[in-house]
């Protein structure tokens, strides 16, 4: 019995002695695990045209100016397109870190777009994570132009557009993001009797990171249902997201010359096999609107 | 004679408990200052969820530091740090294991402010390096506030400040610890 103490306190004395060697952290037990955000998936909110699975952070404001200069096959004659340029300049507001807000206006057709986009699900690791991030876009256009046609009876709907789309991406890796993106636009007033008023396409947006602070993008659209029968071709953009500070440069190649869905997804008159691409950048700088406390 | 090397015994082990009285946080606070003269923007963090446990017994001082738990003003700068600088999802947390060099000078259990060096080993973006800091332990009514302060050279840690804004971050990081410990019931 008493040796059973002696040795119980023998014990004792050594795993007290024990203990003041060994890891003082683990003394405070096992963190428990928890949910976090995979963040980062891209630079920006946008992949280049496209709508991005990434959000600004709540509080900050993104400034855009986006310039796509002409067409590269018109030759010395305009500079490569560099002669020529259309812009779009816009402003977005991240709300909550799963919920933004934008507007912005574009020179080509005068017109002004908005939207919103929201994601119920996040991409995260950790217990109950989720391994995609699924959000959803919906905005409008209003085109500015004067009335085709200022004899007839013109309404104000007719200048409108719509789209909707929903975005399914993944980080996959540090370097590597991919996302889906099936959409619906739906313009109130087309061209031609034979053109549909409801375009229904499914882009792919993706991201390779060549460095610390250069990716390589590229976000392409399929129109699947609507498209019209000559003229307008799927747009592709291929680009360099650099990221220097307070700002991030999309310098990229793209037929489209339209920045906002409806112009990009519909109106894409450019033909990459025949050189008829642009080159263009989108020059984003962000703004700390509401600022933390740090005290 | 066996009675008397039982109660030698429970004195050894009383003795031990007492001395082994440590103090911890989970709710420690680190300012990170890497503001340079030419900044356009004051570079400015604060981690709130800073875990340290002191051991009063031979002053074995350990500091777990979640890199993702900095706070800046700017998002986008809190963003970079973890992303381009500290690389966070590689290396999520910053430790330091060390100890007070003057432990004797301090008494943990009667009031009163002691002037300490603390020594040891941080590891932060996978990399350790000798770290010495001058600091302070005030003692009071039980707990403990322990602050310190001392500046990281960046590069020891592999940090590297890409050449476009060389001069806007400083290549010294001030760190300003200040933490309240309570005792510990093991």
């Amino acid at each position: 019995m008493q040796s059973k103490l002696f040795a119980l306190f023998l014990f004792l004395f050594f795993s007290v002695g024990v203990q003041a060697q060994d890891d003082l952290l683990s003394l405070l037990g096992e963190e428990k695990p928890t949910k976090e955000r995979i963040k980062s998936a891209f630079k920006s909110p946008r992949v280049i045209n496209a709508h991005s699975m990434e959000f600004l952070n709540p509080g900050t404001m993104d400034f855009r100016i986006l310039h796509r200069f002409g067409t590269l096959d018109q030759g010395y004659k305009n500079f490569f397109g560099l002669d020529q340029a259309s812009m779009r300049m816009s402003f977005d507001f991240g709300l909550l870190h799963n919920l933004m807000v934008g507007v912005g206006r574009s020179t080509f057709k005068k017109e002004v777009d908005a939207f919103i986009k929201y994601a119920p699900i996040l991409q995260s690791k950790g217990p109950r994570s989720s391994p995609v991030t699924l959000a959803f876009v919906s905005g409008i256009t209003v085109d500015g132009l004067p009335w085709a046609d200022p004899t007839r009876q013109n309404y104000f709907s007719s200048r409108l557009a719509f789209y909707n789309q929903a975005i399914l991406g993944r980080k996959f890796s540090e370097g590597f993001t991919l996302q889906l993106m099936p959409m619906l636009v739906h313009k109130n007033l087309v061209q031609a009797p034979s053109d549909r008023n409801d375009i229904y396409a499914l882009g792919v947006g993706g991201r390779l990171k060549l460095s610390k602070r250069m990716a390589l993008t590229w976000d392409y659209t399929h129109i699947l249902v609507g498209m019209p029968e000559t003229g307008y071709y799927n747009p592709l953009s291929v680009g360099l997201d650099i990221e220097t500070g307070g700002h991030v440069f999309q310098l990229h190649v793209t037929n489209a010359i339209g920045m906002n869905e409806r112009a990009f997804i519909t109106e894409t008159t450019g033909q990459w096999g025949k050189g008829q691409v642009r080159f263009g950048f989108n020059l984003s700088r962000t703004f700390q609107l509401k600022k933390p406390k740090l005290d | 004679m066996k009675k008397s090397l039982f109660i030698f015994l429970l004195g050894v082990c009383v003795t031990n408990l007492a001395h082994a009285q440590k103090f911890f946080t989970k709710a420690g606070r680190i300012d990170f200052n890497a503001t340079a003269s030419s900044s356009p923007k004051n570079i400015l963090a604060v981690n709130r969820t800073v875990t340290c446990v002191l051991d009063a017994a031979n002053g074995n001082m350990q500091f777990a530091v979640l890199i993702k738990g900095f706070i800046f003003e700017l998002a986008l700068m809190q963003e970079h740090f973890n992303e381009n600088y500290l690389e966070s999802d590689k290396f999520p947390k910053a430790e330091f294991k060390g100890a007070v060099v003057n432990n004797a000078a301090v008494n943990y259990f009667k009031d009163g402010a002691y002037v300490v060096t603390v020594k040891g080993k941080l590891t932060m973006h996978g990399q350790t390096k000798d770290v010495e800091a001058p600091g302070k332990l005030v003692v009071q009514g039980g707990t403990i506030n322990a602050t310190a302060s001392f500046a990281l050279l960046l590069a020891d840690y592999g940090v590297s400040i890409p050449g476009v804004v060389a001069d806007k971050v400083n290549k010294t990081a001030k760190i300003e610890v200040a933490c309240n410990l309570e005792s510990l019931k093991s």
